[in-house]
């Protein structure tokens, strides 16, 4: 029988390496985008698990809202990299120092 | 073994497998295929746990729009990756430090953690095996959930809107009505009437 633990760790083991793709490819934008992309999947299936294991649909309704803000989140940030690779010739994140930050 | 459970660890070995592939593969376009066989992985969870609508979004979005969206981006810059991955190990170290600290503190609060066994949420919310899942979320989410739909529908508008005013490009060379120049425009510095003598040119 599956439990709710075998979600549960899947969740967190997914979460650990979309931060890990974030401290490992601190170069590359589109790979730290898709890392997020994997952080809010995690976060969806520990969404998904809870309102299996609680028989409460609540759960899937966010775990919905959640993936329409990631697809959003998606475009938003994909345009500015299009936009930021037109100024700058790369998307080397250590080229974003106008603000000297 | 129950053939759920091999399910189960079938799905799971597919998305966490492709998950790491995502996050180490050299080349970005490798990355995003990776991250499509991710998101069938996911998907494949989520039909396990009775969720198909989530699930089948899941591939319509995500494969079929951000993924998409991605590749796009990626094939679209031409970027030197090389450059970029030159300084790949210079970061491991804390990467895998940043890991384990947060995989103890997530193995911290797992080991204190006892499910609730019963659902605390509304009555018309508590999942029923007789409705199909799909049928089921669209009861609540055009009834109860009807402002928190809307409110994502203004978030994608803004989105498209965003992502369209950021990356259009006003071009030069090409030539636009101007509708103002064309409304002021006045007949008196527009038409010279010329007198031109018989046999005469301009």
């Amino acid at each position: 029988m599956i439990e709710i633990q075998h979600f549960l760790i899947l969740s967190s083991l997914l979460f650990l390496i979309g931060v890990f793709g974030i401290f490992l490819n601190r170069k590359n934008v589109i790979i730290i985008l898709m890392s997020i992309e994997l952080i809010l999947l995690a976060v969806n299936i520990n969404f998904v698990s809870f309102s299996y294991f609680l028989g409460d649909l609540t759960g899937q309704i966010f775990s919905l809202f959640v993936l329409t803000v990631a697809a959003a989140e998606a475009a938003i940030g994909l345009a500015i990299l299009v936009c930021f690779f037109r100024n700058k010739g790369s998307i080397a994140v250590d080229d974003a120092n106008v603000m000297k930050g | 073994m129950q053939p759920l459970i091999l399910a189960y660890y079938f799905f799971a070995g597919i998305t966490l497998f492709s998950a790491l592939f995502v996050v180490l593969s050299r080349n970005p376009v490798h990355s995003v295929l990776w991250l499509i066989l991710t998101f069938f992985g996911a998907s494949g969870l989520f039909i396990l746990l009775g969720a198909e609508f989530l699930a089948l979004i899941l591939m319509i979005v995500y494969v079929g729009a951000v993924a998409v969206l991605f590749m796009f981006v990626v094939m679209m810059l031409n970027i030197d990756f090389k450059e970029i991955k030159s300084r790949l190990t210079k970061y491991l170290p804390l990467g895998v430090l940043i890991g384990l600290v947060l995989f103890v503190e997530l193995g911290l609060v797992f080991g204190d953690f006892v499910p609730a066994l019963s659902p605390k949420g509304d009555k018309n919310l508590l999942i029923n095996e007789e409705i199909e899942n799909t049928r089921q979320l669209g009861l609540v989410l055009y009834t109860d959930f009807i402002i928190y739909f809307q409110l994502a529908g203004i978030v994608l508008l803004i989105a498209m809107l965003g992502a369209i005013v950021l990356t259009h490009q006003r071009r030069k060379d090409v030539k636009k009505q101007d509708i103002l120049t064309q409304i002021y425009r006045d007949p008196d510095n527009s038409i010279e009437l010329k007198d031109i003598k018989p046999g005469q040119g301009l």
